[in-house]
């Protein structure tokens, strides 16, 4: 982005001339960390079928933001704040059953548009803050302090440990909910626990990507690996991957052009996506119809 | 009492689009395309600002954009809509792609234009003049009539897409057809509230419409009125109240409406309710 000639294409020298700047090691740190979060969190939410409370968990983070520098504290605080309270009102619409999705689904938009909506008036009482406005929406990867991926790094080592001791009723309760209630797996709780989990990962990953770009890192790398392979593990372990990648190659690019590194980072994993698209249409017939049909092989949770 | 041009241009404009949006709401929540809804309100974004970079009219890459990647959502869905992971995937990159236009737009243009992209998101409404208020509302009257032509088999399709298909209604189409007509009502209205909060005023009338009376004809009707109602008691209120953005308070009586008519249903429960 800065200061540089251009990459001598030996990716040693590049890395070793990047990473002498603190600002890019402490950025590439964050990236990490958001990628591995997000990319894992993603993947619940795609098997989840939760894209759209995903994105609407996202966007709350803007006026928590906004609201959080309006009265003068650090953004970090409205992020975690306005994500996990919008993490509970999600979770306490009525869930959707057969034909309250539609309703539910109109609550949730307006909800988000209100969101936004409130971000922009806390901005707009906010006077001269214009320019900063586009700091939150499209995030910041260049200006993060050490201490900031501190925190992250423990909020994620925190969301990624309570994710793994219900990771495995909850992908029971996600792939078949009315057997695993039968079975008396704690269904709704474990829908509860996701979402405030969700909106965690989403508080961490805004700010650094920007409330606008963090559906990007939850949704592309998950559905990517899902497109691959219907295994779990192997997904999961693929969607981590492809988060990371997407992340430090975006950051890379980003460092030597002068477009925002949330351009390359959406377009290197929506063509990782389309690939991956194009690789199961390609695949014989049968394998294909068969993922159709069980996305995931139902023996999992047992 | 002599009214402001700007305000009228707003209130001109406003009610024709919040008209346009109340119609294509209702159905896209009954059929449960909000999704797309929110899909388009961050193609409009880059729609704009697309045109904006590279010079053209604003309005053109906007309704282009949206009309475009609407019907391209129902193509790549198959049935004429899209799954929630496909329809993701393709805006949260679009999204990229407008910040890349963003970017490139405030680059080329250091002067002056910074608030290019707050406009194009959070709406100008008192900003419009007078043509444009013009063509906004003769846009949004050709929406309306597209919506009422296509509503009776439309609805049929909504509401029992095999019995229409067996009764050879053109189902497929038709989700073409309002696809192109929610991407059209959502160019419409980011020039009222913005990009970015678009979504509210095509849902929150429709389902408190839904909320109200389960008769389709009356609840389309209602949606539309509310939307109507809405805009001009949010625009009334940010013009006596300048601290507060014009749509914002139109996001804020639309949802405070919501609210209370939700708020009321789960007081005394209503046996019809969906």
């Amino acid at each position: 982005m800065i200061l540089s000639a251009g990459p001598s294409w030996n990716p040693i020298i590049d890395l070793q001339q990047m990473w002498s700047f603190p600002f890019m090691v402490n950025a590439f740190r964050a990236g990490t960390i958001v990628a591995v979060l997000a990319g894992v969190m993603g993947w619940f939410m795609v098997l989840r079928r939760q894209s759209f409370a995903g994105h609407t968990l996202s966007l709350i983070g803007f006026p928590g933001a906004a609201g959080a520098v309006l009265i003068g504290v650090a953004a970090s605080y409205g992020y975690f704040a306005f994500c996990l309270a919008g993490a509970l009102v999600i979770a306490a619409l009525p869930r959707a059953g057969p034909g309250g999705y539609s309703e539910e689904s109109a609550v949730t938009g307006t909800v988000q548009a209100l969101a936004l909506a409130c971000g922009f008036l806390f901005v707009a009482l906010y006077k001269g803050f214009l320019n900063s406005i586009n700091a939150l929406l499209f995030g910041n990867f260049l200006g993060i302090s050490a201490g900031q991926v501190t925190l992250l790094g423990v909020v994620a080592a925190l969301s990624l440990a309570a994710l793994a001791v219900i990771g495995r009723p909850l992908a029971f309760a996600s792939i078949d909910p009315e057997v695993a209630a039968a079975r008396n797996v704690p269904v709704r709780a474990l829908s509860v626990a996701f979402l405030v989990l969700l909106g965690a990962a989403t508080a961490e990953a805004s700010q650094i990507t920007g409330t606008l770009l963090v559906f990007a890192l939850l949704v592309m790398p998950a559905a990517t690996a899902q497109a691959l392979t219907a295994r779990p593990g192997r997904a999961l372990a693929l969607t981590v991957t492809i988060g990371l990648v997407v992340t430090w190659l975006g950051l890379s690019v980003a460092y030597y052009t002068p477009f925002p590194v949330g351009f390359f980072v959406t377009s290197f994993a929506f063509a990782g996506y389309v690939a991956a698209q194009a690789v199961r249409h390609t695949r014989p017939r049968w394998r294909a119809a068969s993922s159709e049909v069980s996305p995931m092989p139902t023996g999992i949770a047992r | 009492m002599i009214w402001p041009s700007f305000l009228v241009n707003a209130l001109l404009a406003g009610t024709a689009i919040a008209a346009a949006a109340g119609l294509v709401g209702y159905f896209m929540v009954l059929r449960a395309q909000v999704f797309t809804g929110d899909a388009l309100s961050h193609v409009a974004f880059t729609g704009a600002l697309a045109a904006l970079a590279l010079g053209v009219d604003e309005r053109l890459g906007l309704f282009a954009a949206t009309i475009g990647v609407g019907v391209a959502l129902g193509a790549l869905g198959g049935r004429g809509r899209a799954d929630d992971v496909v329809i993701g995937n393709v805006f949260a990159w679009i999204l990229g792609l407008g910040v890349f236009f963003l970017t490139l737009y405030t680059t080329n243009n250091s002067a002056g234009n910074g608030n290019a992209g707050v406009n194009v998101l959070f709406g100008s409404i008192f900003g419009l003049n007078r043509s444009e208020a013009i063509t906004a509302v003769i846009v949004a009257v050709l929406i309306a009539a597209g919506m009422v032509t296509i509503a009776r088999p439309l609805l049929f399709a909504s509401i029992d897409n095999a019995v229409a298909t067996a009764r050879g209604i053109p189902v497929r189409m038709l989700g073409y057809v309002f696809l192109a007509l929610v991407g059209a009502a959502a160019a419409e209205a980011s020039q009222a509230v913005g990009a970015l909060l678009l979504l509210g005023l095509l849902a929150a009338p429709a389902g408190t419409a839904q909320r109200l009376t389960t008769r389709p004809y009356s609840a389309l009707l209602l949606s539309a009125g509310l939307a109507v109602g809405e805009v001009w008691a949010g625009l009334t209120l940010s013009y006596t109240v300048p601290a507060l953005p014009p749509s914002f308070a139109i996001l804020a009586v639309a949802t405070g409406v919501y609210a209370l008519v939700l708020l009321r249903a789960r007081a005394r429960w209503h046996p019809l309710r969906r």
